[in-house]
Formats: C-alpha cells, structure tokens, sequence
C-alpha cells in the first residue's frame, strides 16, 4: 500500500497541469465555445506532442500503457482548465475496445484513437433495434456529438461501433448550457454497427472509464474554483479589510476544502480499483461519480457567489466551471442513481 | 500509487490477525467488543498488559522501547486486524497514540526510560491536560501556573474534559511557567503523577447520562524539576506537536467503530422496513460513500507523511470525521424512530446508536470545535488572513 503518486505519476501531472495552464486559455475555450465545443489544436496538441490521448492504451497499439490512475491525472488537468476537449468519449471509446474488442478490432481502432485521429462520442441505447449488423433508433443528448466521428452504442453487456460519417446517421446540434460539452442528437435509420467481441467487458470498461474521467474532471474543476476564489478573497477589500479575513466567508472556503479532500481520495481509490481488479471498484466508481459531481457543483455554486456580482457576468469564467460542474452532474446518472447503486450493493434492492 | 499490500505485509497480517483472534475467542473473550470506553476498567489494563507481554502494545516504536519498528503498512495492517477480532477500545490510548510519540521526540533518553517502559508495559495509563474553563477553544488562554519550589515544578489551576482522568496514573499538563505572559508564550508542558494529594478528579455528567469526562483540580501538585518535556516556554511546541500525533494510524482504529456504528444502522434499518425507504437508502449511501473516504484520506496521510508542506487532507480529517459521526447520529436517531427514544431498562443509559447520537454532540466541539476547524483550514490551508485578536 502506497497511496500517494510515485514520481512517475507526480511527473505525469505537473507535465499535464503545465499543459493546460499554458493553453487552454479562457480566450481559447471560449472561441471553442462559439465553435462546436473542441479546441482542435489542443487536441492535437495533446495528442500528438504529449501523446496523452493513448495514455491507457495498449503499447502495442500506439499507446502509453499506463491506467486509470495517469487517465485520472490527465482527466483532472484538464477539468481544472474547464478545457473544450473531447475527453469522456474519447476515454470510453478507447476502454470499449481495449477490454471487450477482438485482436482486429483492436488493430482496427486503437493506434488511431492513441493518435487522436478520431473523436468519439457514447450513447446507452435505451430504445434501440440491432437487425443485421445494423442499428435503429434515437439517441438523445450525446456529448460532443455534433463532432464526433465515432460512437459507441451501449446496453448493460452490448456494445457497438458506428461510424458517424458514414450512411444511415442524422445529428442535431443542440444549443446546449455547457459549450465546452456540447450535446446533440443522433438518429440512427439502419447504420451499419460493428458488435464489440465481449459486450460485457467493453460496457464495464467504458464505464470505469468514464465515470473516472467525469470524477477526475470534477476534482480539478472544485479544486481550481476553490482557488481562484481564495486569490480573489486576498485581493478584494471592503470595510477596509481583505474580504478573506471575514470568517462567514473563510469557513465557506474551508468547507469547499473539505471536501475536495474527499473528492481527490475518491478519485483516485476508484482509479486504483479499476487498475488493480479490485473488489471494490463498482462501490468506489459510484462513489467518486457522485461525491466528486456533488463537491464541484457546490464549489462552482460558492465560486460565483463569493465573487460577488463579477462572479455573475458572462466575462468572468466562474460560469464556465458552474456549467461544466451542472453537465457532470447529469452526465453517465445523477447522483441518487449512483447512491442507490451504493444502496443496493451493501443492502440489497429496496423491497 | 498502489492499494494493495505486498506478500511479506499480508505475512504480517496473518501473524497478527491469529494471535488477536485467538485471544478474543480465548482469554480475553468477555471483553470483545465492549463498546463504552468505561467498562470493564480492570480487565483491559489486563489487555494492555497482555497485549505488551506479545509486543503488540506500540507496534510502531522503536524495538528498544517496546516496539516493533513497524512500517506504516504494518502499523494499518495491525489497526485493521485489531478491529477485525473485535478488541476493545485501547485505555491506553492517550499514552501510546499521544504522550509516548511525543516523549519520544521530545524527552531526554534519562526521560524516555522513566516513562516509555509503563506505556509500553501497560501499567502506567495516560490522561490530557489541555482545556481549561477559559482555555478551550482558545487553548493559548491557559490560566494553569508552574513555580519552582525546593526543587520541584508546583503546580496550581484546573483542567477540564480530561477523559479516563480518573483511571489514569500519569497526566500532561499544559501550564504557564512564566508569570505575566500571555498566550502562547511562556507555556511549558509538564508529566504529572495522578496519584498525589494535590490532584484531585471530579467527574462531569454528561448529555448521556455518563461521565467519561472530568474535571481536575491542581492544588499544589507536585512533580519533579526534570518531567517536563522541552524546555521551560516551549510547552506550545510540543503541545502543537502532539496533536499532530492525534492523525496518525489511531484514527484508523477510530474508524473501525464508526463502521460497527453504521453497521447497526444498517441492520436497524433492515430490521425495522426502513431499508427500502428512498431517502433512508441515500443517507445510508451518503453514510458509506463518507466513511470509505475517511479511510482514503487516511490512507493517503499516511503515505504523505515523508512529504514536505501541509498535507490538505491531514488539515481536513477532524472535521470530516467528526460532522460524519454527527450525520450518522441522526440518521440513526431516523431510522430507529420512536424505539430510539426510550431506553431499554429503568436507568437513563444508552444503548450504541442513541448513545452515538448523543456523544457525537461532542465530537464537534472536543479537540478543536468544527468553527476552530474551519478557522485553521483557510489561515494555515488556504492561506487566508488571520482573524484579529480581540483584547478582552
């Protein structure tokens, strides 16, 4: 046992969190945000010149062939920047087809989604036909979905790849609170699907994976709301005094400090439990989805009001975090869902 | 970053789990899991002693005191297997999480082998000397004075919320050597023998009904010019750096009642129909989700103690823990519904969880009440302005 990072993954972290600081900038995300909700060049950028977009991916296949853990570090950068990059499906695509794909399939796919050559998207098929390697029917609220080259349709053990590009598929753009995040809504009339070999394995990697990166994503959000917040409270003065020294306003940010240290042993507990197989990986992911959502939607919450009416305007960025903290919320079930999984596993369905 | 342990560990673990489970089957079977710190005094010093004639007693010290030098791992490993069998709450507690860490910092060796032997031995129990009727809170308001006379420290004032004082042998006091000083200042921190005329314990009742806190009155109490530990006015020192020792690997153990306390909630729930309300099932997740993140975060403070600067979730842990005990006090007290209210015989005494919702009421006040808490995470954590001192 050794929960702290080794100084690989301390390394992996501050290269990513130096990447982000530096480009993705709030004038860049906020072009992206008029745009289809992707800084191109930041993805590329990290694809290419870092190589993070395999950072769990197969070595064999172009990837670093590193977990969930180094997911989750580059996850919570990211998050940390409300950067507009198409991260979640990228991470859950990859996951689908490193666990549950066949060796071609895995040849197929892999080395391009290590390469950034493709975004992709996710959809859990509520109303669905699956006829002759094709699929049917309507799939609401798709993140990124308007940019997506690929999707990944999934049940609770099916899981298939449709190319976007190609015929039978209808996508309407949504105006959507998050820009960074947009979502949109694909229509399937007999898309050609290619079925992922092992369903099962493909849907609980794609999962982990995306409940990991929405958490981690959270944690960096709460973190950098907390500290933007604090550098305001030391710099804004009235009655005479930093507004920071007041204490109904300290103990709103030790609060938010509280949790966010909670939130970060979340994260990373459920990253280790995927990593190492664990037992306890479904009650960890639960519980870092809905922990981390939960403490990143208070936060941004605390961020615009403790900035007062700046915190209020379209010009300053706390609405950036509060929007993403609301998607993440919503994002892969809100957080009853999650708690009443939780529920279940340690006392059984409600009768 | 890794959660699992390596084969020598889990070696280890069988060693330990196997002698604690055959002396709680065993010899020390009628105090298995004794919930009330004061039950059953005279058989668990008993325990302490047994525990230390198998060098279980302070894994964690050096082998020439007692100790094992264990790892960290092993130091979690023996705190999970010592709430796995079922062992009572350590009585010795104070002494080897608190006093015996700290004089091993800070004591002479001359110090350390008077005192270490009868921690480690088990026959010199330990109670805390801090808070005083105006030094709570405010803990640098300490009003206790130390003179020297023919030789010895002479010791007046009153301490307050000493727990198990009126089992213990030995005391720490916190105490102002120099006259006129103000704050934390001029402080020095003292190791007292209870058993003298000049100390005297009066326990206070408490909300439950019980009395594991005391008042204790120094009238003239006495203790030798060379027990104290640090030199004269550094006694905030060392008094700051034994509550550092409060985060250690102890707080695991503390967190082994917390699950036997959601545990009962739990089956209170399943018992009563109330496991399949909604709102219940959130709470008892929320409930879960907090308790499985108080091991995390200690884990993770442990694994960081080699590191550098101030470590977010040390800084965090009392207030977590002790606002999740509160919240599982009244989701207890909701789930047992009117059963809760009544007691189970004619005396007014508490069965666990009434009796959990009712103490947890303190736990946001001792050690730092939550207000306190907050005021230490955002002017040492976060770097916020301090709070002006009044001069009243």
């Amino acid at each position: 046992m050794e929960f702290a990072f080794t100084d690989e993954q301390g390394m992996i972290a501050d290269t990513v969190r130096a990447f982000f600081v530096e480009n993705a900038t709030s004038e860049r995300t906020r072009a992206a945000m008029a745009a289809d909700g992707i800084d191109r060049d930041l993805w590329t950028a990290f694809a290419t010149e870092l190589g993070l977009a395999g950072i769990a991916l197969p070595e064999e296949h172009g990837g670093a062939g590193l977990g969930m853990v180094e997911l989750a570090l580059t996850a919570e950068a990211a998050g940390a920047q409300v950067a507009a990059l198409p991260l979640l499906g990228h991470a859950m695509m990859g996951q689908a087809i490193a666990r549950g794909g066949s060796a071609e399939q895995h040849a197929q796919w892999l080395p391009r989604l290590a390469a950034g050559e493709l975004i992709s998207t996710v959809a859990r098929a509520s109303s669905i036909t699956a006829r002759d390697g094709a699929l049917s029917g309507a799939l609401p609220y798709l993140p990124h979905g308007a940019a997506a080259d690929l999707l990944l349709v999934h049940t609770d053990d099916r899981a298939w790849i449709v190319d976007l590009k190609a015929g039978g598929v209808a996508v309407t753009p949504h105006v959507t609170m998050d820009q960074t995040r947009p979502l949109a809504t694909v229509t399937l009339d007999n898309a050609p699907a290619e079925a992922l070999a092992n369903g099962a394995e493909a849907v609980a990697g794609a999962l982990a994976a995306g409940w990991i990166v929405l958490a981690a994503e959270a944690l960096g959000g709460a973190q950098a709301a907390l500290d933007r917040t604090v550098d305001y409270s030391k710099e804004r003065v009235q009655f005479g005094r930093p507004i920071g020294s007041f204490q109904a306003y300290k103990h709103r940010l030790a609060d938010m400090l509280v949790d966010i240290e909670q939130a970060r042993s979340a994260v990373y507990w459920a990253a280790c439990t995927v990593d190492e197989g664990s037992d306890e990986a479904k009650l960890a992911l639960h519980a870092a989805k809905s922990f981390c959502a939960d403490t990143y939607h208070m936060c941004a919450g605390n961020m615009i009001q403790l900035h007062g009416g700046i915190g209020f305007t379209w010009e300053h960025d706390a609405h950036l975090f509060f929007k993403r903290a609301r998607s993440i919320l919503t994002l892969l079930g809100d957080s009853q869902w999650h708690r009443e999984q939780i529920a279940t596993l340690i006392m059984g369905e409600a009768a | 970053m890794k959660l699992g342990f390596s084969l020598e560990d889990e070696a280890f673990r069988a060693e330990c789990a196997s002698w604690l489970q055959e002396q709680m089957s065993g010899p020390f079977a009628d105090i298995k899991g004794i919930p009330n710190l004061c039950d059953a005094i005279p058989r668990r010093k008993e325990w302490e002693q047994q525990l230390a004639a198998h060098r279980w007693s302070c894994i964690g010290w050096p082998g020439e005191w007692g100790g094992r030098d264990a790892t960290i791992n092993q130091q979690v490993i023996f705190a999970e297997e010592y709430a796995r069998a079922g062992a009572p709450n350590r009585i010795n507690h104070i002494g080897v999480e608190l006093a015996g860490p700290t004089i091993l910092a800070f004591g002479t060796e001359e110090q350390k082998a008077r005192y270490l032997p009868g921690i480690a031995g088990g026959t010199s129990i330990w109670c805390q000397g801090y808070s005083e009727p105006n030094a709570g809170s405010d803990l640098g308001n300490v009003k206790t004075r130390a003179r020297i006379e023919d030789g010895e420290w002479v010791v007046n004032g009153q301490k307050v919320w000493t727990s198990l004082a009126h089992y213990s042998d030995m005391i720490f006091v916190v105490a102002r050597s120099e006259e006129g000083s103000k704050g934390p200042k001029g402080l020095s921190f003292l190791l007292m023998d209870m058993d003298q005329p000049g100390i005297e314990v009066r326990p206070i009742e408490q909300i439950n009904g019980e009395a594991e806190f005391n008042e204790t009155f120094l009238t003239d109490a006495r203790c030798p010019a060379d027990s104290m530990l640090g030199k004269p006015g550094e006694g905030w020192k060392v008094a700051m750096a034994l509550l550092g020792f409060e985060r250690g690997v102890s707080t695991l153990g503390q967190q082994m009642q917390f699950r036997n306390e959601l545990d009962g909630v739990i089956d209170a729930a399943r018992a009563n129909g109330k496991a399949s309300d909604p709102v219940i099932r959130q709470r008892i997740a929320q409930a879960e989700i907090g308790l499985r993140l108080m091991r995390y975060g200690a884990l993770r403070m442990l694994s960081n103690v080699a590191a550098a600067g101030i470590d977010g979730a040390a800084l965090t842990y009392k207030i977590q823990w002790a606002t999740w005990r509160r919240d599982l006090g009244e989701l207890a007290m909701d789930v047992l519904g009117q059963a809760g209210e009544v007691a189970q015989g004619d005396e007014y005494r508490w069965s666990m969880l009434p009796n959990m919702y009712l103490f947890s009421r303190s736990d946001t006040i001792y050690g730092g009440t939550n207000q306190i808490q907050r005021n230490l995470i955002a002017e040492r954590g976060l770097g916020l302005p301090r709070e002006p001192r009044g001069d009243l």
